[in-house]
């Protein structure tokens, strides 16, 4: 006996859609989109990679799709579904990821995102959704509008000289060396829907070998975009828009034998490799020597590009890392590498960091005027602000907050150079928090001070302004 | 419903609450044995249904819809 019914997996009730019909998909009437899920659906059951399988919705009518797999899911940024699919899969081998997106989201917004999962070979699968039209937005021009088509943004139908031609992406990326399987299939008459069945799974059962990326585009209708009558809709499908998207398999080495020509797919992806990197990045700071905190540190420091802003916050994390805390650092500058305005917010933490951005600081430090103008009333009650009394004439509300004021850039001078006087700010800001000892900092500036004859002249840097607060 | 099963010929059914009217199913059907009905359903469509006979088993409606859960075929 052959049964052909909802596939298992789909999720029994979709909750996105309320109201009497709570097992139906919020597309309209006569829409491709669930016709491709049916086959998706089917695809996965019958290969049985339902529980391996991460959807990555897009953005568009089918940003939904989470609603209707009953698998892994992500709802990526607009366009950004094949860059979340590559992290995905890279940290998740055994994961089989499906990039499901439509032809704003893919040949649109995501180009870029689309070109070049494709052109490093991603063992991901991209189901790409042709509908000529954006349907969600209310029916504007798609890159895949076809020449003549009227849509609400070109009212007198798509013309070659103003809006270009209709974008074919499966040509263009088959002109890659990487994808291993590319082919356009439709959503028209049924030996139209059998061939798509077809290549959905083809491109499925590709990757679950390792075989590396696939692309399958089904041309499909959008009645209400397009204003016509389901029936109407296909047929247009049928005599129209398949003149200008061909159907056919465009690039397809999925029967190479020769197993080495997959063995990069396992080897790129290699989880072990991945956390040697990250160790070697550990290692940079030296060994990890847990400390203790006496509170959490959000900082804000602010002054000029080219003062050593970023750095200071930069060195600051290093130290937190080397002592075992959760850190973030977070740089907020202009285009300019010198004399435009620059701060960055760094976090120091014992626990988990919810965001890196840190609007009321408990340390704020400040090397020019307008920095303590601007974040001076941002600091907590109790907090602690360090100025470089060098060049900020202003002072801060001593009764309200705990002020140090350094003339860290002329100290930084008397060392050998102010480009130090970021050090020194940082010397005294770990004497008023106590946060590490100087030993601490010292021998972790060691190590991550790359220039090594500029290592004497930091260290003098710190100390003196550590001492200049311990001594004040 | 499903004592039809009982019976020994293929059919196929829609579940005329999922049904949104699109009429895909009828344009596909070789034999010309789905029809729409006249009754609105509670989502005001009028949902397709199944005339009663020589329906093969084909299943192409079934691809056609694109309703995951409105057609079901059984072929014995």
């Amino acid at each position: 006996m052959k049964t052909f019914e909802k596939s298992n997996s789909f999720y029994k009730v979709f909750e996105r859609k309320g109201g009497p019909a709570k097992e139906a998909t919020h597309y309209c009437p006569g829409c491709g989109h669930g016709n491709v899920h049916k086959m998706i659906a089917e695809s996965l059951e019958e290969l049985d990679l339902t529980k391996r399988s991460v959807f990555v919705s897009p953005v568009g009518c089918s940003v939904f799709g989470y609603y209707y797999f009953d698998c892994g899911n992500f709802q990526a940024a607009h366009g950004r579904a094949p860059a979340v699919g590559t992290a995905v899969k890279r940290t998740n081998p055994d994961a089989i990821v499906i990039s499901y997106q439509g032809d704003g989201d893919l040949a649109a917004i995501g180009t870029a995102e689309t070109i070049h999962a494709a052109n490093r070979g991603e063992n991901i699968t991209v189901f790409f959704v042709n509908n000529a039209i954006y349907g969600m937005t209310g029916g504007q021009m798609a890159p895949t509008t076809m020449i003549g088509q009227r849509s609400a943004t070109t009212p007198l139908g798509r013309k070659e000289d103003i809006h270009g031609n209709p974008i074919r992406m499966c040509e263009m990326l088959a002109t890659l060396p990487a994808p291993t399987y590319i082919e356009r299939v439709a959503i028209g008459n049924s030996k139209h829907i059998m061939k798509a069945r077809k290549a959905i799974k083809k491109a499925l059962r590709i990757q679950a070998e390792g075989k590396g990326y696939s692309f399958v585009e089904i041309v499909s209708a959008c009645p209400t975009g397009w204003k016509m009558d389901p029936v109407a809709a296909r047929d247009w499908l049928i005599d129209d828009m398949l003149k200008v998207f061909p159907l056919g398999v465009f690039k397809d080495e999925s029967d190479n034998q020769d197993e080495d020509a997959w063995k990069r797919h396992f080897e790129a992806f290699d989880k072990a490799k991945v956390d040697v990197y990250l160790d070697r990045m550990k290692s940079a700071v030296g060994d990890i020597e847990p400390t203790v905190l006496p509170g959490d540190l959000n900082c804000k420091f602010a002054g000029f590009g080219g003062q050593g802003i970023l750095t200071l916050g930069l060195f600051l994390s290093q130290i937190g890392m080397r002592g075992g805390h959760h850190v973030s650092w977070f740089p907020a500058y202009g285009p300019e590498m010198r004399g435009g305005t620059a701060n960055c917010s760094v976090n120091l933490s014992s626990d988990r960091i919810g965001t890196p951005l840190v609007d009321h600081p408990n340390v704020l430090v400040v090397m020019n005027q307008p920095s303590l103008d601007m974040f001076e009333k941002d600091v907590v009650d109790g907090g602690t602000i360090i100025i470089d009394s060098t060049v900020v004439e202003g002072n801060a509300d001593a009764k309200r907050l705990n002020v140090v004021a350094i003339p860290a850039s002329d100290i930084a001078d008397e060392v050998g150079t102010p480009k130090v006087a970021n050090v020194v700010i940082l010397g005294a800001l770990v004497a008023a928090t106590d946060a590490f000892t100087p030993e601490f900092c010292e021998s972790t500036l060691r190590a991550i001070i790359k220039k090594k004859s500029l290592i004497d002249m930091n260290m003098e840097a710190f100390r003196r302004g550590y001492d200049f607060v311990k001594k004040a | 419903m499903t004592e039809k099963t009982a019976l020994d010929v293929p059919f196929m059914e829609v579940n005329p609450e999922l049904c949104k009217g699109c009429q895909l199913c009828l344009a596909v059907c070789p034999k010309s044995v789905i029809a729409i009905s006249d009754k609105l359903n509670s989502a005001s469509y009028h949902p397709a249904f199944y005339t009663g006979a020589d329906c093969t088993g084909c299943g192409l409606c079934f691809y056609a819809c694109p309703e995951p859960g409105a057609i079901r075929v059984i072929k014995p």
